[in-house]
């Protein structure tokens, strides 16, 4: 199967750095570095950088493209400012989830740029354009022709001013973004991420994005791998496509309700199916749980009450910045109140563990 | 490169095993150790546990995986190193040094069918 496996435009650069390589979305990726405790602890103290080509952009725009974009969209783009970005989901008729995207107001008129997950490319792109009969709007995949780079941390506004020379990066709100040249070559920058920390995603040709990532590594910012790029991201409270989504689970059972925007819309795809979910109450949603012990649950593992499987966790870890056991789990909704007592069944034991919220890390976004 | 250490058994699943009278004292591989990386934590079995030969006894985990442990020998668990219980990185510092557990052995002969330290050297470079 390796052979079928696409590389981004900086592979040749993590194997000049000994990165460890592993399959992810259908991309050959950096797992790690050095360590993922070292990468993970660059990213919450100083500043780190991570590969994310692989992610996926598609353009929408036309005449319908508002109109467009907001039936498919499960948050709100009325009204939305040029340079302003929104978190959401597309869903199904049945309210699951196709991928979770971003989505930027391009400074352009009806013209929007959905930034979708590596391993959703193909499936968003032919979802996209099966739902365009009757929109007068054009679905462009360019997921091949950009590289990204994350640069996130405290020190990222620094190396991006100081170390790329994005001047304006420094005034850019979380979940804004500005364009610009580089080199002659279209360039995005957004102050965004998926690490709980201050940041930026800078999006350019691969030509553009190798030579960043240079200049980068040889100002000293640290390379950083996947493996904490998920560390950070799960102490964040953020959730992974495949894990805590996917085409069987709701916003509402992720407890991501306060992206699909069910009263402020009349219609987007899988409306009705929220507004039936939320009527008949749900069976079951997404929580934290934190263990007393040191053992560690990981995605699979059953949650049991009184010996009775009642969920299973979806994303798991020993906490790097915490220093605790924690998980997501997908619970049935009786054993879903802050401060259950619910058990993990991890090989041969069971270990006591109380629901919490699921943040475990106090988020350090710029206003 | 990973070291070994003469007069130990080796098993396939990358446990070493002490042999002191009728007691084998266990833990896991150098080789092990750097494989997994920096450890977080070991799952230990309990004290009187009863194991066969080639049974799961417990793990060890890493960030990013839980491995799990097999017990070289059959036999009775008389004794737990509760120290890698605050201090699984002792493992990565010195895997020889420091033992998991010790189990009383039913049948010592179980140990003709375990690597001496050339045959698990040989192993390693064919993984």
């Amino acid at each position: 199967m390796e052979e079928n496996l696409l590389k981004t435009c900086l592979y040749d650069k993590h194997v000049a750095l000994g990165a460890l390589m592993s399959p992810f979305g259908g991309f050959i990726m950096p797992i790690q570095y050095t360590n993922i405790t070292d990468e993970h602890n660059a990213v919450r103290h100083k500043a780190g950088m991570f590969d994310v080509s692989h992610m996926g952009e598609i353009f929408v725009s036309g005449p319908d493209a508002a109109k467009f974009v907001n039936h498919v969209f499960s948050n709100n783009i009325a009204g939305m400012e040029d340079g302003k970005i929104l978190y959401g989901m597309m869903l199904n008729e049945k309210g699951g989830t196709v991928d979770d995207l971003l989505v930027y107001k391009e400074f352009e008129p009806d013209h929007y740029l959905l930034v979708v997950n590596a391993s959703n490319i193909a499936k968003d792109y032919a979802w996209l354009c099966a739902q365009t009969e009757g929109y007068d709007v054009k679905v462009v995949n360019e997921s091949d022709t950009w590289g990204q780079i994350a640069l996130q941390g405290p020190e990222a506004e620094r190396y991006a001013v100081e170390t790329l020379g994005l001047a304006p990066a420094a005034d850019l709100g979380f979940y804004t973004y500005y364009e610009a040249e580089y080199k002659g070559t279209r360039m995005i920058v957004s102050r965004t991420g998926y690490t709980g920390e201050d940041g930026f995603e800078i999006y350019a040709t691969h030509e553009a994005i190798n030579e960043m990532w240079n200049v980068l590594l040889a100002a000293g910012v640290v390379p950083c791998g996947l493996g904490c790029r998920d560390t950070l991201r799960f102490e964040a409270g953020l959730p992974l496509y495949g894990h805590e989504l996917d085409d069987d689970i709701t916003p509402l059972e992720a407890g991501l309700g306060m992206f699909a925007k069910v009263k402020d819309k009349e219609e987007f795809i899988g409306r009705d199916a929220l507004v039936a979910q939320k009527e008949a109450g749900l069976t079951r949603k997404s929580v934290g749980i934190e263990l007393q012990d040191k053992a560690i649950p990981r995605a699979g593992y059953p949650v049991e009450v009184d010996g009775v499987q009642v969920g299973v966790v979806t994303t798991g870890y020993r906490s790097i910045s915490t220093d605790r056991s924690v998980c997501v789990a997908m619970v049935d909704k009786a054993y879903t109140e802050l401060g259950t007592k619910v058990e993990i069944r991890i090989r041969k034991k069971v270990f006591p563990g109380i629901v919490t919220k699921r943040r475990f890390y106090e988020t350090n976004y710029k206003k | 490169m990973a070291k070994t250490v003469e007069g130990l058994y080796y098993s396939e699943s990358h446990e070493w095993v002490k042999v002191e009278g009728n007691v084998a004292i266990v833990g896991i591989t150098d080789f092990a150790q750097h494989a997994m990386g920096d450890l977080s934590y070991v799952d230990m079995p309990e004290v009187d546990d009863e194991l066969e030969a080639g049974e799961e006894f417990g793990a060890v985990e890493s960030v990013k995986a839980a491995s799990d442990l097999y017990s070289p020998v059959s036999g009775t668990v008389v004794e737990i190193n509760e120290e890698l219980e605050d201090a699984p990185e002792l493992l990565n510092q010195d895997a020889f040094a420091n033992w998991i557990m010790k189990v009383e052995m039913s049948d010592p002969s179980e140990l003709e069918a375990l690597m001496d330290a050339a045959a698990y050297e040989e192993m390693c470079a064919n993984e």
